[in-house]
């Protein structure tokens, strides 16, 4: 009976979910259809098995769940008709993928069905095969499917060789038991098996070299001459697009000829004559031709081709990129990016062309055309093609800018020939897309500016005038906020002027006006407003006149919902009220941001974070556990906050992973241990802990999120008790030494590993709660005469013992001996008292920039740990 | 490869989503809303292809419907495009002027032609008229 004439009640289904005004109406008719549904079910009626299902998927093509009819599907598919199996295999497919563990009780049914006499059956198991197999099942019934290429039947061929695919494709390894079928399908007359067999070469060829070998030896002539036929071939209605004879095919065998060709002289020698007879004699005013002709131009830029066909290919794309239709012009705009590895003259030629396509209103065209363009800047043509599309910035659409800014900013980056330039551009596309960068850039822009000493002045008013007329540009806001608090000096009194400026005239009130535009602008965001809090701190020492105006602006903040600005306004307030006689050297300009280290940085984790509300999450190695009271604990940040309270970490103060917090501070971290006694008692006073051995770590804990208020501090420590045995360390100076906890060695301390050139000391200590873990601090020292560099210490161990290794103190071990890193590692040695502790030493570094490596294995661990 | 073959009308209902690579249930639908929001509201001149994630959506519009095509981001663009258009031709000639109605009342037909045509995200046969023969004797056994 078939469920689908007229009458059945598939259709009535249909007809009454259609019929639905509203979509709770359509859930009523689905729910209905699905108990009745669910019914049959568990009744096992299985005369109405096959509409139920068919029912069912046109259920689950409207959305709702269906997992209740999968076995259903398998019970059709064990069924003897074809109309059962075959709703039971397109159910299959669509209610069911390769992941599903049901699916593995049907490889049985599928292995019978491969085996059945009629064929349409046999063609229906193929299909569910190629479209769904798991690579169990394609190990399983691999030996059927390779029978099956050997049919008689051009339907069932095809269909064999395109399961073969599928089954190469989820496992490589059997890529060669398809070899020789693969090859004899090319001799086939029947367009469907050639089409399935040349396809099935191409996966064959990407699976493994040997079958590509192997191809390259005897498929290369059958496709050539398959390929000459049908270019030659006359019209023939079966195949015929648009005048072309079957250009899928045409298509295809291209592609396989341009990976028998790849990297392969002889091959590629053999096909030119051909290329060049395809890509002259195609007319181009058809979707059809341009196909092929597109997929010719790729197979001339893969091969090895001779110079004169290349010249062909290359006209090919350039009257594409000519042509009307945006459909031919993207596609040249995607194979000139090819091209340029080629003959990147020629497509330079076409400079102007592509110009305009990034201005196209199509964005799939913008953007091809946009990648195409980065490709092309060099040193000569930079600063025309940056002019362009700086002036295209302002007009493009929004959700174009995004991209394009990023672009422009990679390529100024990459190509400025002075900074002179650098900064102009970038402030053009701050102005114009700040609200679109991203914050690298950005901060980029902040650490070259802190380096062109000469353009200080230059920059700052320049950043004053962009101000005034782009200040809802978030990041532009940010950069001028951050140089008006450096060099807000040099506004003032034009310092630092350049010759191709004129000078301009800013009282210091409207200076401070600026930043507190900026503090109070509805779009400003938390780290824009603290940014301008320390601008204003900075200002009312360079600015004496304005510091009553700063101090209350400073003061409204007080009432601040944010935590952070609260904070940071009580703090900046107290300074300025208060501590007159640091203040100037406390908010000094800061020195030259270090770019070296910036680019590591920036390279090493795209993920930089600068002041604000973010520094509390600063990320550093990744892992930050962000406590709900405020406290940050950075596991390795540098920026070592003795406030932090929850942060255990041995302060790692090194200049090459200084945070740039404090440099945007710009207090540096010299400030505070230079200053007189006097001083610091004051700022002890400030942080009420009355410890000079804290001072050194001041200038951080300024702006993290801790409190540095006393009575918070004391808070908190009697909130956690494990706490306080850090207040205690801090009170009695112990940061001098990082991990002085674990001075006391129960163990007696090894030499680990030496070499020429490196010695590595083992101290132990272990915390009597936990006696299977083992704290090592691993010492190393240079003995050589050149300085190390990225220094990176690896160990392992066996699987019974875990290890946990700690960011090293510093990442540069300077010569003789000097100076010393120290690594923390934590063991656990879950088989103690059985097996001693044993370790595999790896340590690599650069001399001089060329990379060294030293291995080594530890067994002379002390007994007992 | 395709990777996966969609076929929506203009307010977005899917009438037609066969996928070649797995994804989960939930996955399908976000994929599904996500390709008609790109394509449905370009301008007629653009260009048929977009890209999408780490791949390209094809795509062609037949009055009220979309044919949806997502591919490798190194596969003949023009190609799928001639493909939809083929598989339309097909879709029309089986059901003598195809129309939106056709594909919902006779959906596991479409599946069936689709099966015919295209299989493990490759194309099977080109001729027409070859397919609707197929489809011809496929009936027969019903």
């Amino acid at each position: 009976m078939n469920p689908f004439s007229s009458g059945t009640r598939l259709r009535d289904m249909i007809r009454s979910i259609r019929a639905c005004k509203t979509a709770a109406e359509e859930r009523a008719v689905v729910r209905k259809e699905c108990a009745a549904i669910r019914a049959a079910v568990s009744e096992n009626d299985s005369d109405y098995r096959h509409r139920n299902l068919a029912k069912l998927m046109f259920i689950h093509m409207l959305g709702y769940p269906t997992h209740f009819g999968q076995m259903e599907c398998l019970k059709l598919i064990a069924s003897s008709g074809f109309p059962e199996k075959r709703i039971g295999y397109l159910g299959l497919m669509l209610l069911l993928d390769e992941r599903q563990e049901v699916l593995m009780l049907v490889t049985n049914s599928l292995k019978q069905d491969l085996n059945h006499s009629n064929q349409y059956i046999i063609g229906l198991a193929l299909c569910a095969l190629g479209n769904i197999c798991s690579a169990e099942m394609a190990r399983d019934l691999a030996p059927e499917v390779e029978r099956l290429l050997l049919s008689r039947d051009p339907n069932i061929k095809k269909k064999a060789a395109l399961c073969s695919i599928r089954i190469v494709r989820k496992v490589p390894d059997m890529a060669e038991n398809f070899m020789t079928a693969a090859v004899n399908l090319l001799k086939e007359k029947h367009h469907g098996v050639l089409i399935a067999g040349v396809q099935l070469c191409v996966d064959l060829c990407k699976a493994s070299e040997e079958a590509l070998e192997y191809l390259r030896k005897t498929c290369i002539e059958g496709s050539v001459r398959i390929l000459r036929d049908l270019s030659n071939s006359p019209y023939a209605p079966e195949y015929d697009v648009s005048g072309i004879t079957d250009p899928f095919l045409q298509i295809r065998l291209l592609r396989l000829m341009r990976i028998l060709g790849h990297g392969d002289a002889d091959s590629s020698e053999y096909m030119n004559d051909l290329l060049a007879q395809v890509s002259t004699k195609i007319e181009s005013n058809k979707n059809s031709g341009n196909a092929i002709l597109y997929e010719c131009v790729e197979t001339i830029m893969g091969i090895e081709a001779t110079s004169g066909l290349r010249v062909l290919a290359i006209n090919i794309l350039g009257r594409f990129l000519s042509n009307r239709d945006n459909n031919i012009r993207y596609v040249a705009l995607n194979m000139l990016m090819k091209a340029i590895a080629v003959d990147s003259q020629a497509v330079q030629r076409h400079r102007a062309t592509i110009l305009e396509c990034v201005k196209d209103s199509d964005a799939s065209i913008r953007k091809r055309a946009l990648e195409l363009i980065s490709l092309l800047v060099n040193d000569t043509n930079v600063k025309s093609l940056m002019n362009e599309l700086i002036e295209y910035l302002e007009v493009s659409d929004q959700d174009f800018k995004g991209d394009l800014s990023s672009k422009i900013c990679s390529i100024v980056e990459r190509f400025s020939p002075d900074k002179l330039w650098y900064i102009d551009q970038m402030l053009k596309v701050l102005s114009e897309a700040g609200n679109y960068i991203k914050d690298e850039v950005w901060h980029g822009l902040i650490v070259v500016i802190s380096n062109a000493l000469d353009l200080h002045g230059y920059t700052v008013r320049a950043l004053y005038k962009a101000f005034q007329t782009s200040s809802e540009q978030e990041s532009l806001v940010r950069v001028a906020v951050w140089c008006i608090g450096e060099y807000g000096d040099m506004l003032v009194n034009n310092g630092g002027m350049l010759n191709v400026e004129e000078p301009i005239i800013v009282t210091e009130s409207d200076t401070v006006d600026i930043v507190d535009a900026a503090l109070k602008h509805h779009s400003s965001d938390t780290t824009t407003q603290a940014m301008s809090l320390i601008a204003l701190l900075k200002l009312s020492s360079r600015f004496p006149s304005c510091s009553e105006r700063i101090k209350e602006i400073v003061n409204q903040q007080k009432g601040s919902f944010v935590l952070e600005l609260q904070q940071r306004s009580i703090e900046f307030n107290s300074i300025i009220q208060r501590h007159h006689n640091i203040k100037s050297s406390l908010v000094e300009r800061m020195p030259m941001l270090d770019e070296a280290t910036y680019i590591e940085k920036r390279t090493a984790s795209s993920q930089v974070t600068f002041p604000g509300k973010k520094t509390s999450h600063a990320t550093h190695s990744g892992a930050t556990l962000s406590l709900p009271n405020g406290i940050s604990k950075t596991p390795s940040a540098p920026l070592v906050d003795l406030l932090d309270l929850s942060s255990d970490d041995a302060p790692q103060m090194s200049s090459s992973t200084n945070n740039f917090l404090h440099d945007l501070l710009g207090v540096g971290l010299d400030v505070p241990s230079t200053s007189a006694p006097a001083n610091t008692d004051i700022l002890m006073d400030l942080l009420s802990i009355g410890e000079p051995s804290i001072q050194k770590n001041l200038p951080s804990s300024t702006l993290s999120s801790q409190s540095i208020l006393p009575n918070h501090v004391k808070a908190r420590t009697q909130e956690s008790t494990s706490n306080s045995m850090h207040v205690v360390d801090l009170l009695d100076g112990l940061s001098s030494s990082p991990i002085s906890v674990e001075k006391n060695h129960d163990y007696p301390s090894i030499t680990a590993f030496q070499s020429n050139s490196l010695k590595i000391e083992f101290g132990f200590s272990k915390q009597p709660e936990n006696p299977q873990s083992t704290v090592i601090i691993a010492t190393f020292t240079n003995l050589s005469s050149d300085a190390y560099t990225d220094f990176l210490f690896q160990a392992a161990v066996p699987k019974f013992i875990q290890l946990n290794l700690e960011p090293g103190s510093n990442n540069i071990l300077p010569s003789n001996g000097i100076g010393t890193i120290t690594q923390r590692l934590t063991v656990k040695n879950s088989q103690l008292g059985l097996k001693p502790l044993a370790m595999r030493l790896r340590i690599a570094y650069k001399v001089n920039n060329e990379d060294k490596l030293e291995q080594g294995q530890v067994s002379n661990f002390p007994p007992g740990l | 490869m395709i990777r996966f073959i969609l076929l929506q009308n203009r307010q977005g209902k899917t009438r037609l989503a066969k996928y070649y690579v797995p994804f989960e249930e939930s996955e399908k639908h976000k994929v599904e809303y996500e390709v008609h929001r790109l394509v449905v509201n370009r301008d007629p001149k653009f260009t048929n292809f977009v890209e999408f994630r780490t791949h390209k959506v094809i795509y062609r519009r037949y009055a009220g419907l979309f044919f949806s095509m997502c591919v490798d981001i190194t596969d003949n663009e023009l190609a799928y495009l001639e493909c939809i258009h083929l598989f339309v031709e097909i879709l029309d000639h089986f059901f003598s002027n195809v129309c939106e109605l056709d594909l919902v009342f006779n959906f596991h037909k479409v599946y069936l032609i689709l099966d015919e045509f295209i299989l493990a995200g490759e194309l099977q046969e080109t001729s027409k008229k070859a397919i609707i023969e197929r489809m011809g004797e496929l009936e027969k056994q019903e």
